[in-house]
């Protein structure tokens, strides 16, 4: 009977020192919300920082508008990939987010997209009045509906194209609504479409839409978290910044630190 | 304190059209399935139900996953939108209907059929001898004696529509006036850190479920008591 438990205690001794081991000291991981545009990248790069750290990340992907309402609330986020420049900052003034930690990992390309070769010629296609639904994502929410809404505003074409105008709740479901038919031509991420062959797609001009500044910040639960901490480290790297621009995204010049 | 957007109550009349459009169409498409649903005797009646019941297990993303395929320009919603010159039915009050329909059918079938299965074969048999038709039997003694029944179906049908939010976030495209709807609404508005509207209109639909559950249990107890 003693021997039992004796050999019970050591057994659970063992596993107990096994699996704090390699949590504490080898691989951990940490959550990450990732605004939706940046979705097939941060895949990409979750899987190299995989094989370099060990560290897994746990990621949600949605609206940026979305996350941040979240955060304020508490949620479980350690680490906020945004697709803005205003969100991170507000967290940080807030005290949600570690302060010093905020830093751009890419800007954003805006395109107008169809899954059809030939739709998308140029600016004149929003014009062209057989197209009948454009999509974007929700502009209150979502930066890259924001960068849709200031093109058509300095092309003056809104007005006219409002009434044609479909909201996603975020980029992907804009992208959706294309992909599916249901749309013919809508404002997406480049990055979305980077790998597509069949479609067309004009590559909206930096001049008539603010830069999409996307900026990434440490929050305050992730503060004690080497993974959330070795991440950020992680996204600033050549690594990363190879896979952040081979999507289509401009890389602001690295800082030397 | 800045005043209230003034499109806040655009999609509290656009829910209550679409509520009130759908409730309508259910019990017209609903009562003939709940009446043979209770009546028939095949033995596959089963399956139909399960189909009808469907909604209530599956999530609104399957259906609106579906339903946005369906109602694309591949599928039978396109060419149904070509007759009128449009490429999709998705994105359009209509579309909305008809997603609700489906999505709130059992809420209305389930109690209808309930209440015609409640009655029996007596007063309907009754009614044979006194020799009235089968159509006149069905509206003079089955319908009256299900009003329970249809009350509480419509009810649930209208309440259950109006608290719909997956399918028309994946298929509406929110554009207001037209598939911007209440949940939606509250939603963006979360979204954007508008809490005022959203406490506004969220406190509103509190409100309104607890009055539509109240009013479901007394209308219950009294015909209940009517009954005894």
């Amino acid at each position: 009977m003693k021997r039992i438990t004796t050999l019970k205690l050591a057994l659970l001794g063992a596993t107990f020192a096994l699996g704090l081991g390699t949590s504490a000291a080898f691989a951990g991981s940490t959550n990450v919300a990732v605004a939706a545009n940046f979705t097939e990248p941060v895949k990409e790069i979750a899987a190299a920082f995989k094989a370099k750290t060990g560290h897994d990340l746990v990621l949600s992907f949605g609206a940026s508008g979305q996350f941040y309402t979240q955060i304020t609330q508490d949620a479980p986020f350690e680490v906020f990939l945004s697709a803005d420049s205003a969100r991170p900052k507000k967290l940080e003034g807030e005290g949600l987010g570690v302060k010093g930690s905020v830093f751009t990992y890419a800007v954003g390309k805006l395109v107008l997209w169809s899954k059809s070769a030939g739709v998308v010629k140029g600016e004149e296609t929003l014009k062209d009045a057989k197209i009948a639904k454009v999509s974007i994502c929700n502009p209150a929410a979502a930066p890259y509906g924001q960068a849709a809404v200031e093109t058509m505003q300095s092309l003056k074409l809104y007005d006219d194209v409002k009434p044609r105008l479909v909201e996603g709740a975020n980029i992907t479901q804009a992208y959706q609504f294309v992909q599916t038919g249901n749309a013919e031509i809508g404002f997406v991420a480049l990055s979305q479409i980077i790998a597509d062959k069949d479609g067309s797609r004009w590559v909206v001009p930096q001049n008539l839409y603010k830069p999409i500044t996307q900026d990434a910040v440490l929050l305050k639960k992730g503060e004690a978290n080497e993974a959330a901490k070795a991440f950020m480290a992680f996204l600033k790297s050549p690594e990363a910044r190879a896979i952040i621009e081979k999507y289509g995204y401009e890389v602001p010049p690295a800082k030397a630190s | 304190m800045t005043s209230l957007p003034p499109d806040i109550w655009q999609p509290v009349w656009l829910t209550i059209e679409l509520a009130v459009i759908t409730t309508v169409i259910l019990l017209i498409v609903g009562t003939p399935i709940a009446w043979w649903l209770a009546r028939s005797k095949a033995w596959w009646k089963e399956g139909v139900a399960t189909v009808v019941a469907m909604p209530l297990v599956l999530p609104p993303t399957v259906l609106g996953f579906y339903l946005l395929v369906l109602m694309g320009p591949d599928g039978p919603g396109g060419a149904l939108a070509s007759l009128w010159g449009g490429r999709t039915v998705a994105f359009t009050f209509g579309g909305l209907v008809f997603g609700s329909v489906i999505y709130s059918m059992p809420f209305v079938v389930q109690p209808i059929r309930n209440a015609f299965a409640a009655i029996g074969d007596r007063p309907l048999e009754v009614a044979a001898t006194l020799r009235a038709s089968p159509l006149k039997a069905f509206w003079t003694v089955a319908v009256p004696l299900a009003r329970p029944g249809f009350l509480a179906g419509a009810v649930l049908g209208f309440a259950h529509t109006v608290g719909e939010f997956g399918i028309v976030l994946m298929i509406g495209g929110n554009i207001p006036g037209r598939t911007k709807v209440l949940s939606v609404a509250i939603y963006d508005y979360v979204e954007t850190s508008q809490w005022r509207e959203a406490n506004i209109l969220a406190g509103g639909m509190a409100v309104f479920a607890f009055l539509v559950i109240l009013t479901m249990t007394v209308l219950e107890k009294r015909t209940a008591r009517i009954a005894r």
